[in-house]
Formats: C-alpha cells, structure tokens, sequence
C-alpha cells in the first residue's frame, strides 16, 4: 500500500492507504481525528468540510492521496489549545447555531472558510454560502445568525432567543 | 469503490503516459467522478489524478482578446479571476456549493458532460473552443449526447478558449434537491450573432436554440423570443418536471438572460 | 434563584463545546479491538422470491470472516412491533414476521439479503458482489388503493390480504356523523396525500455490537432515542438475551426525529454476528442505504369532509385514510395514523361529531413508522386545510371562522376520546396577528405584485397530544409497553449531583436544561448537576425520547426523585441542626430552621449522608440517592398558531417563504432559548414537508428518491429568519413543571400554513387552484396554475 503524508493541524501526519481511501476515511480512521463526519455519500450534505491548503472541501470527495503534501485543517484545529473556543464556535455557542451536532464541524469550517474571503457577508450571502451544508435540527436560523454574529455583526433585531 | 491505484503526474506528459494504462481513467476534481465511484458504477484499474498539473490551472487573456482557462481550473478560481468574461465568472460561482467549487474543474465538467451541467451550456453558448491533449475542438462538434463528447480514450482537456461577447447572462434554474440545472440558458451576443445554448433540460443533453438565436441575433431583447418554444417531447421529464414544464422554463430563462445581458 | 442558571433561564449549553471542538463520542466514532465490518447485500428489486443464495464463492474472498442468510437466523425471533391496533370489527389486525435477513422472499427494495462479515468494510463490500443470488421478481405492489383490490399480489403470503387493520373512530358516533353531514348547511370537502418523507438525521445509523466471551454479556452501541427499548425489544422477543446479560448504549446521537425510535434488524444482526463470531461486528450506513433502510414516515392518502351548519359552525368531521405501513410493521407504526392521529381530530375546535376511518395497508415499500409529529401532522394538515378550503368557499375570514369555531372552555373532553387540560387558542392567535404583522400585508402584497410575484398569507392552528403517555391508556389501546419514563438522581459526598435518566438527547439539550430544573428545586449552581443518559447501565429504565416527552414525563421522574431526595436531605438537616424535620427549609442551597438563624448548607448534609458520624442512621440509611418512575395522568397538549406568508414567481411556479410566524402555548418553559430552536428546527423540516420533500417509487417500486440528488432537503436558501414567541403559557394542569413539550410543534404546525400562503398567493392572481399536493414543487405549482 503506498503511503501518504500530509500536514494535518500543523502536524505532520501519514499513513498506509489503498488508491481508493478517502480523505475523509484516512482522517476519522487513521489518524484518529473524529470530528470530521459523514453524513452522506454524495456530496452534498457538507457534514465533511475541512481545509485543505486554506480552502474549504469535501473531504469524503478528495482522496487521501491527492492530498499529498497538503496543508490540512480540521475541526480539531479550530479552538486553542487550551480550549477557548475560536469567534466562530463561541458564536455557535451564543446563539444555539447546533443541536445534535453532527453537521456542526463541516457549518463551522464552511463558516470559518467564508469569513476568510467575506468578513462581513449579508444574510443572503451566509445562506447562500451554506448551499453544500445540511442542518436538519435548527432550520438555519441559529446557524446564520451565529455566523453574522460571529463577523462582528449586530444580530440583536434578529428575533428570537 | 472498487480497488484502484491512483497516480498523480505534475506534467500533462507524464498525464497522458499514465494514461496510457489499460482501464486507467482520468480524475480531475472528482465532485462527480467520486460519488460515481463509490456507488460502484465505474471500475477503473487506475485513476489519473489531473490535480498536481500546474501548466493546466489558471485563467489568461489571449493575444486575440479570448479568455482561456486552463483545464484543471476549478470553479472558484474561474469565478474570481474570469472577470474579463462577467457571465462566465457568474457561472463558474454559481456550481454545486463553495466546496465542490474549490475541486470541480472545468476540464471534468466538460468531459463528463452531465446533461444537467451548467459548464456546457457556456462552452456552448460562446462557441468556445475545447483544447485537448492533441487537438482543439470546436464547442459545436464536442458535445455528443448524454455523457458523451468527441473525446478519445487518454485525451484530456488542456484548456478551453472563450471568445468573449458584447454581452451574456446565464441564468439557471434549480433541481431542487441536487441543485442542477433543471433547466439553464446561456445566452451570449457576439458582433455576429447571437448564441443560445440550453442545459439541463433535454434529452440530448446540452443543445443550441436556433430558433431563438435567429430572433435575437435580429432584436436582443426578451420580446424578440415571445410566441418561440421548444418542443417539450424533445425535453427531460422526471421527478422534478415535466417536459412541458422545461420547455416552459426554456423560454423563461432565455428571456431573463437577455434582460439581464442588458 | 440567579436567573442565569434556573428555570426560565436561556442558559448556553454545555454540551455545545464537545460538538464545536470535534470531540462529540457518536456511535461511529467507536471502533472497538479486534471490530470487523459487515456490509449487507439487499434486495434490488421491491418482490420477490428467493431461489437461491450462494455464498461459496464470496466467503473466500480476502479478508471474509462469514456471511449470513436468512438461513442463520432460522429459530431467531422476528422484529417486534410494539404495538397491537384492534379494527372496527373487534379483530386484532395482521401481523407479519419480519426475519432479521429476509426468508424466502424479498418485500422492499433494501430488504436485507445477506450480511457479509469482514476485516474490513471494503473488504466485506466486494466479497458483495461474488455472491450468487436467484430472485424470481414478483410483481409489486406500490400504490396502496391497488394493493387492496382483490386479486393483488400479496406482501405476505401467509396474511389474508395487503390490509393490516380497517380502524374506526369512535366506531359508535358513525350513524351520527353521517346523519350531521345529511343536515349540514355546508360540506367541504378535500382530498390529499399526506406526502412521503425521510427523517434524514444527519447522521446515519451506526450499530456496534461486541460480546464478553468471559462474562457471557452482550453490548450493543447503537444510534438510538431510546436504548433501554432497544435492549428490550432485541433482547426479549429477537435474540433472547435477559437484559441483565445485555448493555445497550447509544451515546451522542446525530439527530433523530422519529427514525430512530424503532428497532432495526441491523442492530440484531451485530449483536448476534458478535456473539457468533466472537469479534465485535461493526455496521455503518451509507445515506444511500439510509434511504431504502431507515423507516420512513406519513404517506396517507386522505379524503376528509367538514359539515357546517348556516351559521358556519363545525358540526361535524369524517375523514377516510389509507396509511402506508410498508412492507413490514416498524416498532410503532400501527399506532401513528391511529391513535396518534385519529386522536387529534377536533383540533383546536369544538366540533361535536368525528369519525375517522384509517385502512393500514402492506405495500412493497420501506417500512414506514413515525416522523417529528407522527400523525398529528398528518392529523392538522387535513384539518387545517379544509378549514382554509371551507372558508373561501363561503366567503368568510379564515381566522374568524377559526376563531368562532374554537373550543374555550378547559378541561374540554373533545368527541375523539381525549380531554385537553388547558389552552388559550385566542391568545395565541391574537399573539400571531401581532407578531406575523397581518396588518403590514396588503402592502407587503402590493410591493410583491409590483415586482410581478404573486404574494399569499396562509395561517393554521395547531394542536397536539404529547408527554406520550398514560400507560394505563396506552396499555387499552394496544401497546405492548408502559409509556413512563425513570430517573436516578445521585448525589455525591461533595455535593455534586448525578442524574441518570432514561430520556435520550439528541439535540435537544438535556444535558443543559435538566440541571436547570435540579438548579431550581436545590438551590444550587446548575453546574453541580450532571445528566447522564443513553446507556442501560446508568438509567435503570427508560422508554426515551420522542413525542415531545422528554421533559414533560423524563422531567416529571427527575423531580419526583430529587423530591425524595430533598427529603431525605430534610431529616438529615433536621438531624444536624437537632431541630424538627418538619421546620427545615430549602433555600438557595442551604437547610436552615424555620424562625432561627440555624443553618446547614447543602453540602455539610450531603457529606454526613456519606460519613454519616453523626447521623440519625435508626432512622434513615446513609448514602443520598434516589430513583424514581412517573408515569402521567394524561398527554399534555400544546397549541399555537402558526402564519407563513410566501411569492410566487407566476413564470415558474417557484415558491418563496417570505415570512414565518410562530405563536406556542408550550406551558411552563425551562429554557426559553432551548425551546426556540426547537421551533425553529420543527418550522425548518415542516417547510421542507411543504415545498421541497418527497419520497418516490414507482410502480415497480423503485425507490425513485435514493439519494440527496432527488430528494430535496432544505437548505439554508430555503428559509428565512422565523418570528416564535411562546410567552402565551397555559401551563399542564398533571405534571409537576407545568410543561407541555416543544419538540414537534413546529413540525406539526408549519406545512398547512405554507399551503394555505400558495393557495392564497394563487388565488390572488386570479388562478383557481383551490389544493396543490406536497411538496409544492416549482413544477407542481406551474402545473396546477395552467389549470
């Protein structure tokens, strides 16, 4: 089996893989990274997000080894690592932008990846930007206002606790 | 998925070489290819990833004003950097969501030629020119039916050459739940004449209007297509509508394209 | 009581920082020593008879530890359904068995045909397809009116026919019912479909199981709203394992909404596979899989009447409904469109005759069970849009008409067998016209028309029976469990307090709000208080979470069991303070002595129970804990009224949700902020319901809608910002907090205010659409508008 390696959270990291194992299988199974999750198997729930070289993908949909050589972040690197939580996840906290929690890893590298290139996105440029990330538990409202919240954005008029 | 060894080559030589391989198969972004695989519907003994090619990314502007985009470029970067080409830009921003954007390309695109995709209907709708691996094809004798183009075996798509037009829009009309085009219009005005190419809705995959360039070409403005319609038996009908719902929607987009090409 | 932490408090939850960081345990996130994977090959083809399985040539495939059939699980017991529905005539209905891997025929596309056991996934997916397998199709029966013409082909051969039971309600008012309608001023009628749908939580099911070959015990870690009812059903009645010798954990669930209450036979199957093979055996499904595995919900088929008198009261309702069981019985889904449904017929209104008619019927499709709501939905959308229907053929206000029509009185015993305890439907109507702006309409109308969009207000209203259930009633009516719910309640030498409660989280925030209420009764920091849950090992019973039960009956056993220890507490504080127990108060977390300045804070008496050196240990044993079960009085009924005012782009027929109004009379609230997103995720599916979902076969029973790519779930696109308030509170007159349960509401109250938006939107436009089936598709709408 050829082997692969990668930076994943600042670390290096690699590993035996078969052509076909996945990114999202090489993070969850050989290094152990969990938070990463799969909700679907085409690509389109979103649950999978993670950064490779500083853009958002679909990790169930990259395989392993054509992330050979990448920069990769996970949802592992978001808090520091004393545990604050970034702006982001204390967002999603404040404004209850997760319920069971499943999609939350993939909404929050989505959300984190679309703060990089628009600091201050409208509520339609936040909706449209969550297109590749299904929630089933909060009906997107605490996620998109968590995310407005999160850019620094006054989301007070936005009604409902 | 089936087994399969990956490779993956920084130069198109060593590209094609792999490719060379009996059963081996080329991979460019894979949002499309990957989820085929894992349903098992295909069952390469090699993939040729098409990723690490540098000298098949980017978006340049021609001598002769066109704009080309490497073949492994991927959405993302031709929404942001086609700026020379708005309609395009907007196309290119408008694929799947922001991560599939940020690995589709628009060499898979092509050579896999969804019916539904919105990528023809541009290549199309500007009578593009494809450049592969050994020879340039023109837009009008690439696409060849569903899932089918006038690509060979091991040919893979190096560039795509743009003219640009006077004006363009495409406007796409959504599958609701895979967010395809259920129908999608590019319409472009060049100095000499109009181009109408329609995605998502026929049987035949992507297909240029003709009649609908012939009215606009003498008047580019949304009445100019009022009484036209394609036939909806010719038209896709499933879950999502019927054919006299798209060839409906046809005309709709057509008309909203042209409004909002100015 | 600081408000920050106690009841009523929109206290942040804790559970959120494991979920934001990535380091949640969910059942796929297990992987035990020595797991190996099974893959499981199912049915393409929706009927058929088994000829042949030939795994020979498979089980020598690399890395193959065994492959199942049928035939393994010959002597197992079958998949039990938990509940036994008795028809109008007096007959119990029919029930099949449903093998852990199908036996001699197939009955759905995703049947289970095989389970391969492997070292790896991969491994156990390829050696898939070297197996032989001989299926002589059979034709399939889909449609559910067709499956009960004579001569159709049978799901089960050994049944009489495709009916599972022919249920009427109340089978005595019928002649009176009838006779209404003959009197009535005004009948309308209406004939939908309650649309298919897929609960889609996000995560996939996931089933671990694993056995200790020293103890002889077995494990199954599973993806489920209610563990102990796994280890029940599994254990008792499919592999005979006493629970003592079964441990059944479901830790962080991703969602569930309904599908996963039930049990399934790939929970079965690792559970025996790892006994068998003495290796843990680890399944995980793919979404595809979920689809043609996990049980689906609604799917009826109704027509329903409404008879006015002249004065356009409601005298009386009948409705006729066909109900998809699919091809075996789910765990509850007899008692969805029955007693889940028929129940709920008087809504909000005080019409004096009903009578529902619901034929169950076997098809060659998914099994199909409850869903958020489960069959109230099903029961308010037919309501609410005849009600809706009723009033534009007469020409009167839908909300007047509503409004006249309301029941105002409580405790009100309605005509369809259950007593609503309290309510206000005008207060909460009166909340909607505030919040949804109806005021601001017709100009928020006029600005649509002038954009060419076409521009409608639907309003419904919306009652629902939850806090399931009474299990003396229950029991009458077919269960075949008691519907309480248990709590331990531990406190530590130090104070700190553990609860172990059969209710299940997941996402739904118990780990936060249940300390709130222990917070309350103490005195004491919430963050003293620990919820542990999900594992038959903790909890000493559970029935778990569903039915918007979780606190209105999982709560009700946590206060009662911290009751008790508060009490005990009393006579150790009493002790302590040589004081009478009868004078010992409990305040912001200390004991002090009525009219004294003698004190004792929480923890001095936690620690005596544990060094109980001076302690009144003739009366009272050492230690502090208590456990106990609440079973209630009655179900609990929330109410609210819900408003959705939506464009319509006459060109396409694309719908567009402009606004959404919630007004909810949940009762007494613990966390406001909690209790919000609850709505806000009810709304989110209920508009998916609406517009955009659907599961399909055809008429061979393909299942059309295999994948996200043609079933449309709702993205963030879909929806705006919704407007809830649930500041109008009646609160339950027989539970202990005065709660009535948030989780379905939204769910329940949303797709009969989108439809009834469309239909005014339409109707606006000069069209006459007077009904437009679910999911109102672009294509739907377009196709009904060219008329």
């Amino acid at each position: 089996m050829p082997q692969v390696n990668m930076t994943v959270n600042g670390k290096s990291a690699s590993g035996q893989i078969e052509g076909r194992t996945l990114l999202v299988e090489f993070l969850r199974e050989t290094l152990g990274l969990t938070g990463t999750h799969v909700g679907c198997d085409t690509s389109q729930c979103g649950a999978c997000v993670v950064h490779v070289d500083g853009r958002a993908v679909k990790a169930c949909t990259m395989f392993a080894a054509e992330a050979e050589g990448a920069e990769v972040l996970t949802i592992e690197s978001m808090a520091a690592p004393d545990g604050t939580l970034n702006t982001i996840q204390q967002a999603f906290q404040d404004h209850h932008g997760l319920q069971c929690g499943f999609c939350t890893p993939g909404m929050v590298m989505s959300a984190a990846a679309l703060l990089a290139e628009n600091p201050k996105p409208t509520e339609a440029e936040v909706r449209n930007y969550l297109e590749g990330n299904i929630c089933r538990c909060t009906g997107y409202h605490n996620i998109v206002k968590a995310i407005l919240a999160a850019s620094g954005q006054d989301v007070s008029a936005i009604a409902a606790e | 998925m089936y087994a399969f060894d990956i490779e993956r080559p920084t130069t198109i030589g060593d590209a094609l070489s792999a490719l060379g391989h009996e059963e081996a198969q080329a991979l460019g972004g894979g949002q499309t290819l990957i989820p085929t695989l894992k349903q098992r519907l295909a069952a390469p003994a090699k993939l040729v990833s098409l990723t690490g090619i540098s000298e098949m990314k980017g978006v340049c502007t021609a001598d002769d004003g066109s704009l080309c985009i490497g073949g492994g470029t991927c959405h993302a970067d031709v929404a942001a950097e086609a700026g020379a080409y708005p309609a395009l830009a907007s196309l290119a921003g408008h694929i799947g969501d922001p991560a599939v954007r940020n690995r589709g390309t628009i060499g898979g695109s092509l050579a896999n030629n969804d019916p539904s995709a919105c990528y023809p209907s541009a290549v199309l709708g500007s009578g593009a020119t494809v450049i592969t691996s050994n020879r340039e094809i023109a837009a009008d004798d690439f696409f060849d039916g569903l899932f089918t183009t006038a690509l060979e075996e091991g040919e893979i798509i190096t560039e795509v050459r743009f003219p640009v037009p006077e004006k363009a829009s495409y406007q796409k009309f959504e599958q609701p739940a895979s967010r395809f085009a259920l129908v999608g219009v590019f319409v472009a005005k060049y100095a000499d004449g109009v181009r109408v190419a329609v995605t998502g809705a026929s049987e035949g995959g992507v297909f240029r209007w003709a009649e609908a360039e012939a009215a606009l070409s003498a008047n580019f403005a949304p009445e100019a297509i009022e009484g036209l319609s394609v036939d909806g038996s010719d038209m896709i009908s499933d879950l999502h509508g019927s054919g006299a719902y798209r060839a409906h929607l046809v005309a709709v987009m057509t008309r909203r394209a042209v409004a909002a090409a100015g | 009581m600081p408000k920050d932490g106690g009841i009523g408090a929109s206290t942040k939850r804790r559970e959120d920082v494991r979920f934001l960081t990535g380091t949640g345990n969910y059942t796929d996130d297990i992987n035990l020593r020595g797991q190996a994977y099974v893959h499981f090959l199912r049915s393409d083809v929706a009927h058929g008879k088994i000829n042949k399985v030939d795994t020979e040539a498979a089980s020598g495939m690399p890395g193959v530890l065994r492959i199942f059939t049928g035939a393994d699980f010959e002597g197992v017991g079958s998949i039990p359904c938990g509940w036994q529905v008795t028809d109008r005539f007096g007959e119990v209905m029919q029930e099949p068995a449903h093998p852990v891997l199908a036996q001699g025929k197939v009955r759905h596309v995703g049947d289970p045909i095989a389970a391969i056991v492997a070292e790896t996934y991969m491994q156990a997916r390829d050696a898939a397809e070297a197996i032989e397998y001989d299926i002589d199709e059979l034709p399939a029966v889909v449609n559910m009116k067709d499956a009960l013409k004579e001569g159709a082909p049978k799901v089960h051969d050994d049944l009489k026919n495709n009916l599972c039971y022919d249920w009427g309600f109340v089978e005595e008012n019928k002649a009176a019912v009838n006779e209404a309608f003959e009197k009535a001023a005004h009948v309308t009628t209406l004939e939908l479909v309650n649309n298919r749908l897929i609960a889609n939580p996000m995560e996939p099911r996931v089933a671990v199981g694993d056995f200790n070959r020293s103890t002889g015990d077995s494990t199954l870690y599973t993806t489920s709203q209610n563990p102990h009812v796994i280890r029940l059903l599994m254990g008792a009645f499919v592999l005979g394992i006493p629970e003592h010798k079964l441990r059944v954990v479901s830790p962080d669930v991703g969602g569930g909404f309904g599908t996963k209450i039930f049990h399934y036979a790939e929970e079965a199957f690792c559970t025996f596979a790892a006994k068998a093979l003495n290796r843990p055996v680890k399944w995980t499904s793919t979404r595809s899989e979920a689809f043609m595995s996990d049980a689906h919900g609604r799917d009826h088929v109704t027509k329903i009447e409404l008879a006015l008198d002249k004065d356009n009261n409601f005298t009386a309702l009948r409705t006729d409904t066909h109900a998809n069981m699919g091809a075996y019985l789910s765990t509850f889904a007899p008692s969805v469109p029955t007693w889940l449904h028929g129940t709920l017929m008087a809504g909000n209104y005080k019409t004096p005759l009903i009578y529902v008619n619901v034929k169950a019927v076997f098809t060659n499709t998914v099994p199909v069970d409850a869903y958020r709501g489960a069959g109230r939905p099903e029961a308010t959308y037919q309501l609410e849009r005849v009600i809706d229907k009723a009033a534009r053929e007469l020409g009167v206000d839908p909300i007047a008409l509503r409004r006249q029509n309301f029941i105002t009185e409580f405790p009100y015993a309605t005509p369809v067998a259950v007593e609503y305890d309290t309510g206000d439907y005008n207060a909460t109507m009166d909340k909607l016209e505030e919040i949804a702006d109806f005021k601001g309409f017709a100009a928020r109308r006029k600005a649509s028309e002038a954009k060419g969009m076409l521009r409608g207000l639907g309003i419904n209203c919306y009652i629902e029976a939850c806090g399931i259930a009474p299990s003396n009633l229950v029991g009458q009516l077919g269960a075949r469990a008691g519907l309480y719910e248990s709590a331990t309640v531990r406190v530590n030498a130090t104070g700190g307090l553990v609860v172990m409660t059969g209710s299940h989280s997941h996402g739904q925030g118990h780990e936060t709000a249940f300390p709130q209420v222990i917070a309350e009764m103490i005195g004491i920091d919430a963050d003293m208080v620990e919820i542990v849950h999900g594992d038959t090992g903790n909890a000493p019973m559970g029935m778990g979470t569903y039915g918007s039960r979780s606190l209105a009956v999982g709560g009700s056993a946590m206060v009662r069991a911290t009751e008790k220890i508060i009490n005990k507490a009393k006579k150790i504080a009493a002790h302590l303070m040589e004081a009478s127990e009868a004078d010992i108060e409990l305040k912001d977390g200390a004991f002090s002595v009525a009219g004294t300045d003698k004190s004792v804070a929480w923890g001095d008496v936690t620690l005596a129970a544990y060094v109980p050196h001076n302690y009144p240990l003739e009366d009272i044993e050492p230690g502090l804990e208590e456990t106990a079960f609440y079973d209630p009085s009655n179900f609990t009924y929330p109410s609210g009224a819900y408003a959705c005012e939506v464009e319509v782009d006459p060109d396409t027929g694309r719908v567009t949700i402009e606004r959404f109004s919630a007004a909810d009379d949940f009762g007494n609230i613990v966390n406001p902020m909690i209790v919000s997103g609850q709505v806000h995720g009810g709304i989110g599916q209920g508009i998916g319901q609406a517009l955009l979902e659907a599961c399909a076969y055809d008429e061979n029973g393909q299942l059309q809608t295999g994948s996200y790519m043609d079933y449309a779930m709702p993205r963030a696109d879909d929806v705006p910002f919704y407007t809830v308030d649930h500041s109008c509170q009646t609160p339950c007159t027989h539970n202990p907090l005065g709660v009535k349960g948030c989780g379905e509401a939204g769910a329940i109250g949303s797709p009969p205010a989108v439809v009834n938006a469309v239909i005014d939107a339409l109707q606006s436009g000069g069209k006459n659409v007077t009904h437009i089936d679910m999911p109102l598709s672009p294509s739907r709408v377009w196709d009904a508008m060219q008329g």
